[in-house]
């Protein structure tokens, strides 16, 4: 054969192999191609590695923005134009940071470019001959109001309003002041006396509302109302006038309520003073509280957007938060509020010299005559900055509407500019985990809620509710299921007939792949309005399951022995299936009557009697649904670590005389019990992240307790439920993924503990 | 008996009775879920009764039994049903009367002693209508172009082919709608989004002209075009109203019904059993081929079950390779060790991570961060509308494919493993290089594993909902992923997905009574889906431990 073939060789090559130089060139290229797929693995399988790192690292960069305080940065500095030399000024920002507003007590209101302070408008209010400007006030910020109280008993107001104009496509912010009241002052005071504290507010409807202290120590309050006619186009305003109860101390500063239902004043002595003037023709002086130590007085008192809180600012430096709180007390009467101090603040270096409340968020800026600005936030009672940036007193401090711009002026009349980052002040540790006092609420409390319509909502991000929501579903469905799964798990493993294991475990395997939105539909659609329908058999079945199971065993344990032998050993629980059902279907049936015998026909209206709240979709229905989504998953790795428990060591106990029970207690869950603790730790890693079932099995409510009978909000429902609605980079959307970020946190915690004491249990099967 | 606690049996029967419990709460799950999915097609008998209100004045009714149930009677006054003081057991059966744009409600509960004697008529006919829900009542006479064409005998089978007529005339002009008007509108879009790419160009002075020229030409062509259909549509819509039924409800109100309204019209109470068994074939049918209507509640499914296909397909391609990859990495090429270990478990662990954080991933890192960026790039002439930088298909199979990452490379990697040291060590021996013996024996050997991976992999993603919600699922998506414009698959679309619309129907819908029956069969669609996925999943499994077994001893 080889001859014949040698004789087909062409001439001059020795054999069929290739020649050696071919050969080698072969190998080179089989060597290179073993090289390039060993990096080429490297690099992809490391790839998909380092991308479910990812994963970890991507979700703490949105997160970690969160941790980070405000950032300030001088970007600028100019002399304020039109600066005259020694008047008060009250400065004000647009939306665009084009355009800054100063309002100063020689009755001017001048608009000027941020960028170096190049004046663009300057407008000198109708003040009469011969009088003077004694108090400014502002209103909310977002309002934009600006009163001037003149010494004459009047006062103007004017809207420091801007306009966009856009030619060729480039957009420009213009000034264009408004004058509610119209140009000419308006009386305030009927007795023509000066304005020396003035307070002014725009309302919801458009109304403005002023509160004065005249230089004789009298209070003042008038509602102006404009009207204007449909048919003519005229514009009426209607105004309106009360003398209020006279001040204890000579008023310093007063606040007004957007809702003009509240005034708000501080005296000489520091105290703080609350006219309730709902019905101004009834005012009272409802509640006095003070402010201050010895020694201190209070310079300044600004109200936080939303005109609910107060900022009080002492010549110490002390800032501090307040707000009224509705009096519990029975003897208090309906509707009373005392005057509250909820928080403190950081202390400033020197004497606080002008609060401005941001627009929109419930943060304000301060400055003092010691040179320093800080910023700091209601909420989350944090002080974000605090530093000396003038070596100079600084008197006036301005915000943009926005929050990304701060100035703020000196004595000298001096401005300075900063470029400011403060996204996330909401944010603290303790407004995340702690109690915190909300605006409107009688005391600190866990509270979540996001969003909402009105423009001054306070956000409430307590992680409690949630949390224990989460802990609560999940705690609820392991009561449930570790019994059931555990004790399957090891009738299965030791005690079942080998024949009927190999169809029992795949059966309950395979629901482990069960969508868990079924589980959630079936749950939220058929089992809660079942369960409503059928309380008491919820605890009848509860008890008589069991005791059913006992009765069985005592009369099997009575039959003779002809008849026990026809039950082969491991098919009890087969036998069990229809005692269950019929036990259940009797006392389903029973439960109406037992409704009727022991609960007045309603167990539910009975539940609300005795003070139990009781909700349809409620943690019962999340506990028998979730609970049931995990027994797949506890049963399978319990079902692994008894099964592969060494035979030997049964056998021994067995050997030595123990009873098959003994054998099961003693020996073989004492041995496999790590393997059953991993795996109940799985399970309780699945049951916390679950996300349908709780969303749709309960009503999706944050509140904070145990009641089996209520629902809950847990983590991921609430990431579901609100992760969709919210704007990109928003505070809200970042600390829904630091909920995402701590239900990775934990499931990965518990699920590397399990693990690894499933890998330390395999080693120690394998020594055994 | 104290003997006998002792002797530990109790126990066992206790232990087995947990088992038990938890055998018949799957069994009974999968019961529920198939009784209540298959028995929607089925067609129930119309019942006819009387109704005696508590004033004691008298109605009839004709409806299909739902459900009944027996609850003390104060429960029931809570519900706000008056009940009479001396009952306190009452029994109440809820009855489907249909007829919503007559009665305002089609679900109505009925107190068991207040219903008369149950008859079932043959001639009550129910119709299935495209709104309002269905119809049950008495048909009467057909009305053809304004005059009465039939009635009495005669009139079923002549109600039928003209039933038959108006639903191919509304075939048709959907196909008009779907197919030829969207090929228009996406030709018009197309052609916006030209000019506006020129504008961005900053194209100007006579090149401009001559493009505007064109762009004009071009509109005028499709607005032709969008005139002949509407026409040809108009045309249509003429025809299928032509006929129109004249039926009469169980209380003797008459009502007329267009025949183009109808979706198919039955007499169950007349039908054999041959009859029933196609009714429900076609019923069936129906369901899995139709479009939803009425806000999910009615019809058929066929976006969701396309759109849940494709998105399992996109992840399958997306999943395989890097899974595989990863794998060989992790058994073959990396050093082993304690990073490896550690890193192996956390591989595994993410597996355990809860959906709901790779939803959370997805719409930051990769709808936000890279959707956004693509558009940026790609896409400047469409923004600010988003085409990538918006939850859609291609990000939900992406994400998907990240959740079930882990699950391909843990079967893979135990696909690996199992191969025998003695094939490697053969391969080798016979000096192929590693690679060479990778990819030409150990890959192939293990192929079934990966197959197995892959399943589970589409198993558990066809059944994932909570990160789709966030990534690209819809309740209703105006237009299939896959269609006939270029390029064929529409990666940026949203979709529907068999488990969003469970929830969606089930909890987001107006009217969850009539629902109800729709999100049963829906899941019993998932259902079998994933049972079968994970089925073949296990037996593949199964086959390839037997034959590693052999060859490995």
């Amino acid at each position: 054969m080889i001859a014949a073939e040698k004789v087909g060789l062409p001439s001059g090559q020795q054999s069929y192999l290739p020649s050696a130089d071919a050969m080698a060139r072969r190998r080179r290229r089989r060597y290179l191609a073993d090289s390039a797929a060993k990096w080429m693995v490297r690099a992809g399988g490391g790839g998909v590695v380092v991308a479910l790192a990812l994963i970890f690292v991507y979700l703490f960069s949105e997160v970690a923005p969160l941790l980070r305080g405000a950032s300030v940065e001088q970007a600028g500095q100019f002399q304020a134009p039109g600066y005259a030399g020694s008047e008060r000024s009250l400065l004000a920002l647009e939306r665009y940071d084009t355009l800054a507003m100063r309002h100063s007590s020689d009755g001017r209101l001048t608009y000027f470019t941020l960028e170096d302070g190049g004046l663009v408008e300057e407008l000198r209010l109708d003040v009469p001959e011969g009088v003077t400007v004694d108090s400014i006030a502002i209103g909310e910020p977002r309002s934009r109001r600006v009163a001037y109280g003149l010494s004459d008993g009047t006062a103007i107001v004017v809207d420091h309003e801007t306009r966009l104009e856009f030619s060729d496509g480039e957009r420009s912010v213009v000034p264009a002041p408004a004058f509610p009241l119209g140009r000419a002052p308006v009386r305030v005071d009927d007795q023509g006396q000066p304005l020396e504290a003035l307070a002014v507010q725009k309302t919801r409807d458009g109304d403005t509302g002023m509160a004065a202290r005249t230089a004789d120590g009298r209070l003042v309050f008038v509602r102006f109302r404009t009207t204007t006619s449909f048919l003519t186009g005229e514009t009426e305003i209607e105004r309106r006038g009360w003398v209020l109860p006279q001040p204890p101390g000579e008023v310093r500063e007063l606040q007004l309520t957007a809702n003009l239902w509240s005034l708000i004043g501080v005296d000489d002595a520091g105290t703080l003073l609350y006219w309730d003037i709902s019905d101004p023709a009834s005012a009272v002086l409802r509640d006095q509280a003070g402010a201050v130590e010895e020694g201190e007085r209070v310079t300044e008192l600004k109200m936080l957007n939303g005109t609910f809180s107060m900022i009080v600012g002492t010549s110490h430096g002390n800032l501090s938060q307040w707000f009224l709180v509705r009096d519990e007390r029975a003897a208090a009467g309906d509707n009373i509020f005392r005057l509250t101090r909820v928080r403190d603040f950081d202390r400033h270096p020197g004497a606080i010299t002008r609060i401005q409340p941001e627009y929109t968020r419930k943060g304000f800026a301060v400055v003092d005559d010691a040179g320093g600005l800080g910023l700091h936030y209601g909420t989350s009672a944090r002080t974000l900055y605090l530093e000396q940036v003038s070596d100079t007193p600084l008197r006036s401090v301005g915000i943009s509407p926005v929050d990304d711009v701060v100035i703020a002026e000196d004595d000298s009349g001096r401005i300075l500019r900063f470029d400011v980052w403060n996204q996330h002040p909401e944010v603290s540790l303790k407004a995340l985990w702690g109690k915190v006092w909300y605006e409107g609420r009688q005391d600190p409390d866990y509270v979540w809620q996001a969003s909402s319509g009105a423009d001054s909502f306070e956000p409430k991000y307590s992680m409690i509710p949630l949390t224990v929501g989460t802990l609560k579903a999940a705690l609820f469905a392991m009561l449930f299921a570790m019994p059931l799964a555990i004790a399957g798990a090891i009738y299965t493993a030791y005690f079942m007939a080998p024949k009927l294991r190999g169809y029992v475990k795949p059966t309950i395997e395979v629901m482990e792949a069960l969508p868990t939105v079924i589980l959630g539909f079936l749950a939220g659609l058929w089992l809660a309005p079942f369960l409503e329908n059928h309380i008491p058999a919820v605890f009848t079945v509860l008890i008589g399951l069991p005791l059913s199971f006992l009765a069985i065993a005592w009369a099997f344990s009575r039959l003779p022995q002809s008849v026990r032998a026809s039950v082969p050993p491991g098919w009890e629980a087969i036998a069990l299936l229809p005692v269950i059902a019929l036990v259940v279907w009797a006392l389903v049936s029973l439960s109406p009557l037992i409704e009727i015998w022991l609960f007045e026909g309603s167990m539910r209206q009975w539940f609300t009697d005795i003070g139990i709240t009781y909700d349809q979709r409620n943690a019962l229905v999340v506990g028998i649904a979730m609970g049931f989504a995990v027994i797949p998953t506890i049963f399978s790795i319990a079902e692994d670590a008894v099964f592969t428990v060494p035979r030997h060591l049964t056998q021994g106990s067995l050997a030595l005389g123990a009873t098959s029970w003994q054998t099961v207690t003693r020996v073989v869950l004492l041995t496999a019990s790590p393997g059953i603790f991993s795996a109940v730790m799985i399970g309780f890693g699945r049951a916390v992240g679950e996300t349908m079932i709780v969303l749709m099995a309960t009503g999706n409510s944050p509140v904070v307790n145990f009641n089996i009978f209520e629902g809950m909000r847990t983590l991921s429902a609430n990431i579901a439920v609100e992760l969709p609605e919210t704007a990109v980079n928003s505070t809200h959307f970042r600390i829904l993924f630091l909920a995402g970020l701590v239900l990775f946190a934990i499931t990965f915690l518990v699920n590397t503990i399990a693990e690894v004491v499933r890998q330390r249990l395999r080693d120690r099967y394998s020594s055994l | 008996m104290r003997q006998w606690f002792k002797s530990g049996d109790p126990w066992i029967w206790m232990i087995g009775g947990g088992l038990a419990i938890s055998l018949i709460m799957v069994v009974g799950l999968l019961m529920l879920i198939a009784v209540r999915g298959f028995g929607h097609f089925w067609p129930a008998p119309i019942m006819a009764t009387s109704v005696t209100t508590a004033e004691g004045e008298s109605d009839s009714i004709l409806g299909i039994m739902v459900r009944s149930e027996t609850l003390p009677a104060q429960r029931v006054r809570e519900s706000g049903q008056d009940i009479p003081a001396d009952q306190t057991l009452v029994t109440r059966h809820l009855i489907k009367v249909g007829n919503r744009d007559l009665t305002g409600r089609d679900f109505v509960w009925y107190l068991d002693s207040a219903l008369g004697e149950l008859r079932y008529p043959d001639d009550a006919l129910r119709i299935e209508r495209r709104e309002w829900g269905n119809f049950y009542g008495f048909a009467v006479a057909l009305e053809r172009a304004g005059e009465i064409a039939v009635r009495g005998e005669g009139l079923w089978s002549e109600m039928q082919q003209a039933i038959d007529r108006a639903n191919e005339l509304h075939q048709r002009i959907q196909t008009l709608e779907r197919v030829e008007i969207g090929r228009i509108n996406s030709a018009m879009e197309k052609l916006r989004l030209e000019r506006k790419a020129l504008e961005l160009q900053g194209i100007s002075g006579a090149e401009l002209a001559a493009a505007e020229a064109d762009f004009a030409a071009r509109q005028a062509e499709l607005d032709r075009r969008f005139e002949d259909i509407q026409a040809e549509r108009r045309e249509l819509m003429d025809q299928s109203e032509r006929d129109v039924l004249i039926a009469e409800t169980a209380s003797g109100r008459e009502v007329r019904i267009q025949l183009n309204n109808i979706v198919m019209a039955s007499r169950n109470n007349a039908m054999g059993l041959f009859g029933k068994i196609g009714f429900y074939g076609h019923r069936i049918g129906d369901f899995l081929s139709g479009y939803p209507r009425e806000a999910n509640t009615e019809g058929g499914i066929f976006p969701a079950i396309f759109g849940t296909v494709t998105m399992v397909l996109i992840m399958s391609v997306l999943v395989t390779p890097f899974g595989v990859l990863a794998a060989i990495y992790l058994r073959e090429y990396a050093r082993q060790g304690v990073i490896l270990k550690l890193i192996r478990v956390s591989v595994y662990n993410l597996a355990g991570v809860p959906s709901i954080v790779f939803g959370v991933f997805g719409l930051g890192f990769f709808v936000y961060l890279l959707g956004g960026t693509i558009d940026d790039l790609f896409y400047p002439e469409r923004l600010p509308a988003p085409t990538f930088g918006t939850p859609g298909l291609f990000w939900a199979s992406l994400t998907l494919a990240l959740l079930t990452l882990p699950v391909v490379i843990v079967s893979t990697e135990e696909g690996l493993a199992r191969i025998p040291r003695t094939i490697r060590e053969g391969s080798l021996a016979l000096g192929a290089t590693k690679w060479e013996t990778l990819w030409k024996v150990v890959v192939p050997l293990s192929a079934p594993a990966m197959m197995t991976g892959l399943i589970l992999a589409v198993a558990r993603a066809a059944g994932e909902v909570a990160p789709l919600m966030l990534v690209g699922v819809v309740k209703l998506a105006p237009s299939l992923p896959v269609d006939g414009e270029f390029p064929y698959v529409h990666l940026e679309r949203k979709i529907m997905h068999l488990g969003f619309h469970i929830y969606d129907v089930g909890f987001q819908s107006p009217n969850v009574e009539a629902a109800r029956p729709l999100v049963y069969a829906t899941a019993l669609t998932l259902v079998l889906l994933i049972l079968i996925l994970n089925l073949s999943a296990i037996a593949i499994r199964n086959r390839l431990r037997e034959k590693y077994r052999a060859e490995g001893d």
